[in-house]
């Protein structure tokens, strides 16, 4: 194994070893997924999937050999880039939500890349100097670093995407050594936002904020700003939710309860439950489940694939999937911990999170866990950006890895 | 300071790891866990689940049970036919498929409006369009497959009348089930498209001749269009329907249908008077029962609805005409059983031509008059001057009374749909309460007496009578399905004579068509004794009704025989129905080989 140390730029073998068995059985789903007998748009796509892998490839080798000294010294531009393209695709953006870049032979999805330029503009702003957190006040450039693109995305509207670049500044935030309180009275407002639906659970929520404002005891303007902010939150709940698209709340109602509307916006949800469940111990058998070989299952070759794997692999299949996964996310972590570079650390670490949180949200969206976003699940869903993305960000790690 | 300050960093490196390792591992725990509950845990019940969606029960239809004649012959069977349906899906679709389809599976615009509303009422079930399609029809849909991805074509047994138009008043017809009778409890467990019988013996035997549809399953995609048969021996074989055998004689029948007078209107119905059979059951003009298999062309249905001639009324059973002459045996058994005649009473007004009754003067209808005649003369030459005087002597009370006590009123209880009972008044109260107590005189027992008046009955009730004028015994209900059952149902009266005199009453029948003068002499058997009854019964449409019920042999009957021709008494003097009535009687004596009775001419065929 040794000689594959000896290919520069590469680190970890073992992560890269990781990332192309999963990369090849998010391949074989997708393939799987397109084993329908009704006319589907995912007939066929592994083999653009395929593609889009050796562009990924493409762009792991680059992100490897990119010293990370240069990625750092270049985040602003890739940011501003990124930013720019955010601005580009609300005005020609295509697709179901206009979240969409036409470019040449595919599409670019800019809320990825910007994934990518976020994490690097917050790792260099974060690793700059040694920062001092006693205030919350001073956390306000990491939050506009990433208020920006999250507000784009939003404007998109993307919400997955959004809370993807709220994970990010929280790991950013967190890996940086922000204390948890900090981070919590800055999440706080969030909080808030959620629980205004219910004057009550509010009311209690509040509370405890205000406890624990009393023993933690920041700086009066920062408590005075934390409780305006969780004031404000809480009273533009409703507001908010009224704006929301019909189909955004439906998807939210019926994460509470499929059955509200079975025929709708429940149905995603009851199908890829009925398709994982029935899959029991063994599964229905490679690229012969009866859920997605009849298209009961929605978005079988995207956001709903692992559906596919629990209904055809059963629930080893879904152990299988899940220890790669947190085999990779493990190597991630040692990588983000053991590197000595504080950009390339915070780099790594913000990739974990965004890799986990895609992990979490996805596997719990499949089983009724959290509520249906549509983010895909990394390196096996059907999507060239997001694999794109994933790619160059390991490519990054694996230069980490080997520097460390 | 460098260095410290890397070691610090470094230690909160760890110590946010572990927390984040103990955050990953703790998240990742959880959703397995989820995953086994629903994989593990509840995995069989989403099995079943998953089979609920993708599993559908199709029925597979009973063949239905084969009808027969008395000698074997088929009068309803199946022949292999085609199923056209189309999925269930976007109403657009539906009939914009019914409008590429129309021209080939001849589908009217009304036709399409039914069902597009069918579809409306039922959209997720397949909406049958033919039922009975042809087999270039089934070419036509094949050949243009990828372009009817959404029409199915299934093999289903059709139904066909061989016998076609001679018998459709008794097979009826089946057609699928409508809405209405979905809701009925008789068709419980019935589901639409499912072929029921809806007329005649179809629909009276329908539990017997239906079967139990089978179950199979197929597989659905989730936009319900069916992907494959589904093969796990888990759905159950259909059970045929039972076959039915008929007392009909399909070669009698045959010849009803040829032979009925033409023109005219009518019907005649047979039973042999031994077990209730009824050999012959046939109305005129009739229709052929296998257009309406596979959903009745509407065109065809509102000419057949509308036709003034009614072709659709079953003339035997579902209608009433005055009884006329025919009724003048009731009188006499009425009057024998009250002691008011006998077979030698003669009464005191001569007959001749007619009869004064207060400031009314009361026809017979020969103008000529018949003379002095004692009830058997009178029955022969069908006196009316005699039997108003009979009537008189009976007395009204006990006329109701005595034709009450006969079984009149109710229904003969046929095996087929629809009978309706006949009308006569039950007691004076009948027509205190339709003219009021002092709107009409007694006057009403001469019509009564002739068969006119309120006096109405079906042809069938006729020939009940009669069997038990041929047999002395309380006459079995009449039936068509051959089984021991029905005939051991007898109807709860009896014609409660001495047999001495039902035999004087049978000997005057004899002279009817026998003897010169009878009625029907001119159209007696040659080889066999006939006895029976004509009749010219008044009706406000245009010329007399022709009436003829008689049994032959008279000693031991084999049939008993009641036909009508409607306004088939034009002259007064050409009595339609008595011919016809006659050949089919000697065509079925016959036919079961009866030899010519002693001192008959064996040789000389009927005329």
């Amino acid at each position: 194994m040794s000689w594959l140390k000896r290919i520069p730029g590469l680190g970890d073998p073992m992560l890269l070893g990781l990332m192309f068995l999963l990369t090849g059985l998010g391949i074989a789903m997708i393939y799987s997924a397109g084993q329908v007998e009704v006319p589907s748009v995912a007939t066929g796509i592994w083999v653009r999937q395929l593609a889009w892998l050796c562009v990924a490839v493409i762009a792991f080798v680059l992100a490897s050999r990119v010293p990370p000294r240069f990625l750092e010294w270049s985040a602003p531009w890739l940011y501003g880039l990124s930013l720019a393209l955010l601005v580009l695709v609300l005005a020609v953006g295509t697709g179901p939500s206009g979240s969409w870049l036409e470019l040449g032979p595919g599409r670019l999805q800019p809320a990825e890349v910007a994934k990518l330029g976020t994490i690097f503009m917050l790792a260099r702003m974060l690793g700059d100097r040694d920062q001092d957190f006693a205030g919350l006040s001073r956390l306000w450039k990491p939050v506009a670093i990433v208020g920006v693109p999250f507000a784009l995305v939003l404007l998109q509207p993307d919400l997955g995407s959004g809370l993807v670049f709220g994970v990010i500044l929280i790991a950013a935030l967190f890996w940086a050594g922000v204390p948890l309180v900090k981070i919590f009275l800055l999440v706080s407002p969030a909080v808030s936002l959620v629980l205004g639906f219910n004057w009550v659970v509010w009311g209690a929520w509040f509370v405890i904020l205000l406890v624990l404002l009393y023993y933690h005891r920041p700086f009066v303007l920062e408590s005075v700003g934390v409780i305006l902010a969780n004031f404000a939150a809480g009273a533009l709940t409703m507001p908010l939710w009224n704006s929301l698209m019909p189909y955004q709340q439906n998807r939210l109602l019926v994460f509470l309860d499929p059955e509200v509307d079975p025929k709708g916006s429940g149905w995603h949800l009851i199908q890829s439950k009925v398709a994982i469940g029935s899959g029991g111990l063994f599964g229905q058998g490679f690229a012969s489940g009866p859920q997605k070989r009849l298209a009961f299952l929605p978005e079988q070759h995207t956001d709903f694939i692992f559906s596919v794997v629990g209904e055809e692999l059963g629930f080893l299949g879904v152990l299988l999937f899940l220890g790669v996964f947190a085999w990779i996310l493990w190597r991630m972590l040692k990588i983000a911990i053991e590197t000595s570079d504080d950009f390339g650390s915070t780099v790594t670490f913000c990739l974990f999170a965004v890799v986990f949180a895609h992990l979490v949200q996805n596997l719990g969206m499949t089983v009724g866990l959290m509520p249906i976003t549509g983010l895909p699940l990394p390196l096996v869903s059907y999507g060239g950006s997001f694999l794109l993305l994933l790619y160059a960000g390991f490519g990054v790690i694996q230069r980490v890895a080997a520097e460390r | 300071m460098m260095m410290m300050m890397d070691s610090q960093k470094m230690l909160l490196r760890r110590q946010r790891g572990r927390i984040a390792l103990l955050a990953m591992g703790s998240v990742l725990f959880i959703l397995a866990a989820a995953f086994f509950r629903l994989q593990i845990l509840r995995g069989s019940q989403y099995v079943l689940r998953s089979e609920e969606n993708r599993l559908r029960a199709v029925s597979v239809p009973a063949p239905r049970g084969t009808i027969y004649d008395r000698n074997g012959r088929v009068v309803a069977e199946n022949v292999p036919g085609y199923v056209i349906s189309v999925l269930p899906g976007p109403r657009d679709t539906i009939a914009a498929t019914i409008d590429r389809l129309a021209g080939r599976l001849e589908i009217s615009p009304e036709e399409r409006l039914s069902l597009i509303e069918k579809n409306r009422a039922r959209p997720n079930e397949p909406l049958v369009l033919r039922d009975n399609a042809g087999f270039d029809q089934v070419a036509f849909v094949e050949e243009r497959r990828p372009s009817f991805s959404r029409v199915v074509v299934e093999p289903r047994p059709r139904r066909l009348y061989p016998p076609g138009p001679a018998v459709a008043h008794l097979i009826g017809y089946v057609s699928q089930i409508s809405e209405q009778e979905l809701e009925e409890p008789r068709f419980e467990g019935y589901e639409p498209g499912r072929i029921v019988g809806k007329d005649g013996l179809e629909a009276q035997y329908e539990d017997r001749l239906a079967g139990t549809p089978g179950v199979r399953y197929v597989e659905v995609n989730a936009l319900g269009s069916i992907v494959r048969e589904f093969d796990t021996g888990s759905g159950t074989p259909a059970i045929p329907g039972r076959d039915l055998e008929l007392g009909i004689d399909l070669d009698l029948q045959a010849m009803a249908d040829s032979t009925f007078p033409e023109g005219m209107r009518g019907a005649v119905v047979a039973i042999d008077p031994a077990n209730g059979e009824v050999l012959l059951l046939y109305s005129h003009p009739t229709y052929d029962p296998n257009r309406f298999i596979g959903g009745i062309p509407f065109d065809l249905w509102t000419s057949l609805r509308d036709d003034p001639d009614k072709p659709m009324l079953n003339r035997v059973s579902t209608a009433t005409y005055p009884p006329g002459s025919t009724w003048k045996l009731i009188m006499s058994t009425v009057g024998m059983k009250t002691g008011a005649l006998d077979i030698h009473t003669y009464m005191p007004h001569v007959c001749t031509g007619g009869l004064s009754y207060g400031n009314r003067y009361f026809r017979c209808w020969n103008p000529r008059g018949h003379g002095a005649q004692d009830l058997s003369g009178a029955i022969k030459v069908s006196c009316n001057v005699y039997f108003y005087q009979a009537g008189q002597r009976i007395g009204l009370d006990a006329l109701t009374a005595g034709v009450q006590e006969l079984g009149y009123g109710e229904r003969t209880g046929i095996d087929l749909p629809f009978e309706i009972a006949g009308l006569f008044p039950e007691s004076r109260q009948y027509f205190d309460r339709r003219y009021g107590p002092r709107g009409w005189t007694e006057s009403v027992v001469f019509n009564l007496a002739i068969g006119q008046g309120e006096n109405q009955q079906s042809l069938l009730r006729q020939a009940v009578f009669y069997t038990a004028l041929a047999t002395g015994e309380s006459p079995i209900r009449p039936h068509l399905a051959r089984d021991e059952n029905l005939a051991n149902r007898r109807m709860e009266w009896s014609l409660g004579l001495p047999e001495i005199q039902r035999k004087q009453l049978v000997d005057a029948m004899i002279r009817v068509a026998n003897e010169p003068g009878g009625t029907a002499y001119a159209y007696r058997l040659q080889r066999w004794t006939m006895a029976g009854k004509t009749g010219t019964a008044q009706n406000p449409h245009g010329a007399p009704h022709s009436w003829f019920v008689g049994f032959a042999p008279a000693e031991r009957p084999r049939i008993v025989i009641a036909a009508i021709v409607e306004q088939g008494h034009p002259d007064g003097t050409v009595s339609l129905a008595v011919p016809y009535a006659s050949r089919l009687v000697a065509r079925y004596l016959e036919s079961v080989g009866l030899p010519a009775e002693p001192g008959r001419e064996p040789r000389v065929a009927a005329r």
